[in-house]
């Protein structure tokens, strides 16, 4: 093990904020050069790293899904690696936190993804704001000159796996209809591996000090630390890293908010679902989450405060996620609008005892009806909405709303 | 035999007229997604199909009896590249771009699995400008484009199509109209 | 993604459908309709609802299906073990 190794949660940002390549390697030392297939794989399985980019697919999984290129297929043409800077979700700052103060370690993810599934093209691929510090740490080092870097535009769905692909091959950063996965065929029908820039800057991190260290901290069903954004009922709106499994409420204490100010959380983003005051104990980790019909997306947690209508800002974030469908699919282009305006129909306390019902059968009836997840997570966001605010959604139909009246 | 030639010739072009007509009112109609009382939806779609394409083996007779005709002895240049003809050369040229359009959407859409929706669609769409000028072909070169009768089958096909052009640019077009515009 | 064995699905592209309800004439125990016009299927895990299993004695009225949308937005998908 390199005495190099950062001990503690603070990993990813050890080397201070805007790291050059020089405290970069001061900090880390030296990425074990050309980590093989063959020992990177098993070394990453082990480790349990979980992707970061949303999905909570397990990296080793999605890198061995890449197929192998022999010697008896030197005719095909090689794989593809992108590393995924496109961060969609507007209440989500941890990728672009750590494009600005860790390049290099998403550099060197993506080097040795590159190394691992013998790609011949690697991409970074991230909005205008991550640009320049990006391409500052590409001129500061000889070994990434191959990278091409290219601008995601700032929607909702820019970072969407084949949105990507679309984005870099014909400049139009829309979902495209898949009947294989991109790690078969993707960007010019090549093997394609699309990774979250925060899960390349782990996967650096492995190649280095290995799976046990990396399991040194987190949980065993989810080792490590995670970036998490917070923002909302919170005295500032923050990056952190947290150890993996860390209960939502320490996560929000070390933000200065305290129990009492809260009302609810939305965890996962916009995509995601709202855990109501007494679920603060879960654990961040998609396998605790999961129990709670919730998922991590990209590490968002959202405070609402306790004299906030839980339901209004449930109906402006559908409203939003309408606005944002690509409006190529039909149930998206015409299910999400109609959902917006039941839910917010439902918070401005229209009496109609249907418009719940009716907004979860619209709801349902989107689900897996789409190029791409939005109409699925709209419609988890909605239904958790519906289930966590179920108290204000009866109060509403009385034309009161507890939120504000009751306080 | 030649006088026999000249009255299929110009049976089989009015023929295909009439068809063609029939299948763009049939196609436009399958663009609404309705079905029509005891015709299915997928029904009216293999109708649509099916007389574009006994119009075009019209057309194709059409064409070939003039071809060995001796009074209008159509060249295969005369096929292909309009307004080259001997005898009234506008209204004989009107005819070939129609046939040439022709051929380009039927081609594309026995292929429009390889060839990819969107230029399938792209020279579907060009029908718009066939229907018209093939009509227009009829009435002008005909030997009875201008007599009462064929007049009145001009006539009827033009209402046809005009009707439902007119109900295709209408909002309420579509099936599902109501609902979506509710959305949007 | 849209390969399972032992089995033919339907694969939609949502990109391309534009509701117009020929799939769910030809095979209404497996597409219903929903008010937009749009197939929706009506057996099978919600949210794989893009891709429908299709048993043996629908695939002729399945491929019927794929041959008349107007859109061309349905794949029949081979069973990954026949390929
Ligand atoms: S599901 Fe919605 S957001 Fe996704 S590709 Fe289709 S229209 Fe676009
Ligand atoms: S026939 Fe094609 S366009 Fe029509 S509803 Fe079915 S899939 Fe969609």
């Amino acid at each position: 093990m390199s005495t190099h190794s950062p001990f503690g949660v603070n990993r990813l940002f050890a080397a201070g904020a805007r790291a050059t390549y020089r405290t970069h390697l001061a900090t880390y030392g030296d990425l074990a050069p050309g980590s093989s297939r063959a020992e990177l794989i098993p070394e990453l399985e082990r480790s349990g790293l979980i992707g970061r980019g949303g999905a909570g697919f397990p990296a080793a999984q999605k890198f061995g899904s890449v197929p192998r290129s022999g010697m008896s297929s030197l005719w095909r043409s090689s794989a593809i690696v992108i590393a995924n800077g496109a961060e969609g979700e507007p209440r989500s700052l941890k990728d672009e936190r750590l494009l600005r103060d860790a390049p290099h370690l998403v550099i060197d993810g993506l080097l040795a993804a590159a190394a691992v599934v013998h790609a011949g093209t690697m991409y970074l691929y991230t909005t205008a704001q991550s640009l320049p510090s990006v391409r500052r740490a590409i001129s500061e080092r000889d070994d990434a000159r191959a990278i091409r870097v290219v601008e995601a535009p700032d929607t909702f769905i820019s970072g969407e796996a084949s949105a990507v692909v679309n984005a870099i091959s014909n400049g139009v950063a829309l979902p495209t209809d898949k009947t294989v996965r991109l790690t078969t065929s993707g960007l010019k029908q090549r093997p394609t591996l699309v990774q979250n820039v925060e899960t390349l800057a782990h996967v650096a991190l492995v190649a280095r000090y290995g799976s046990a260290w990396f399991r040194e901290v987190g949980s065993n069903r989810d080792p490590g630390t995670r970036l998490v954004t917070v923002s909302g009922a919170v005295p500032a709106d923050r990056v952190l890293e947290v150890p993996g499994d860390t209960p939502v409420r320490d996560i929000l204490r070390a933000c200065g908010a305290t129990d009492d100010d809260i009302a609810a959380v939305l965890v996962g983003g916009y995509h995601g679902a709202w855990l109501s005051g007494n679920d603060l104990s879960v654990g961040l980790s998609p396998a605790a989450l999961a129990s709670h019909g919730a998922h991590l997306g990209a590490g968002i947690l959202y405070a609402l405060a306790a004299d906030q209508c839980g339901l209004r800002a449930s109906a402006e974030i559908v409203r939003y996620l309408a606005n944002e469908s690509a409006q190529q699919c039909g149930p998206c282009m015409f299910g999400l609008p109609e959902m917006a305006r039941l839910l917010e129909r439902i918070a401005s306390g229209d009496p109609d005892r249907r418009l719940a019902r009716e907004l979860a059968s619209v709801s349902e009836s989107v689900v897996g009806r789409g190029s791409c997840h939005h109409p699925n997570g709209t419609t988890r966001l909605v239904l958790s909405a519906l289930d966590a605010f179920s108290p204000d959604v009866q109060a509403h139909l009385t034309g009161r709303c507890v939120r504000r009246a009751g306080r | 035999m030649s006088e026999a030639m000249w009255a299929f010739g110009r049976i089989s072009g009015i023929v295909a007229l009439v068809l063609l007509t029939g299948s763009v009112v049939l196609g436009i109609w399958t663009r609404s997604g309705r079905p029509l009382p005891g015709l299915p939806r997928f029904s009216i779609q293999l109708i649509h199909r099916n007389i574009a394409l006994l119009a075009s083996i019209f057309l194709v007779l059409h064409v070939g009896s003039l071809m060995l005709d001796s009074y209008a002895k159509l060249s295969v240049a005369d096929v292909v590249v309009p307004f080259l003809g001997a005898y009234k050369p506008f209204w004989q040229g009107l005819g070939t771009v129609a046939f040439d359009l022709l051929l380009a959407i039927v081609i594309t859409s026995l292929f429009r699995k390889r060839l990819g929706v969107r230029l399938f669609k792209a020279i579907h769409w060009l029908t718009y400008a066939m229907w018209p000028i093939a009509l227009v072909h009829s009435i002008g070169n005909g030997t009875n484009g201008t007599s009462g009768w064929f007049l009145a089958i001009a006539t009827v096909c033009t209402v046809a199509v005009a009707g439902v052009l007119i109900w295709r640019v209408s909002s309420r077009f579509l099936e599902s109209a109501t609902a979506r515009n509710a959305v949007h | 993604m849209a390969g399972t064995p032992n089995r033919y699905t339907l694969h939609i592209d949502w990109t391309k459908c534009d509701g117009r309800g020929l799939c769910t004439e030809l095979i209404p125990d497996l597409l219903a309709r929903d008010k937009w016009g749009y197939p929706i299927a009506k057996t099978g895990d919600p949210a794989a609802r893009s891709n429908v299993a299709v048993p043996g004695s629908r695939l002729a009225a399945a491929g019927d299906a794929v041959d008349l949308c107007p859109l061309l937005a349905l794949k029949l998908i081979a069973p990954t073990d026949a390929r």
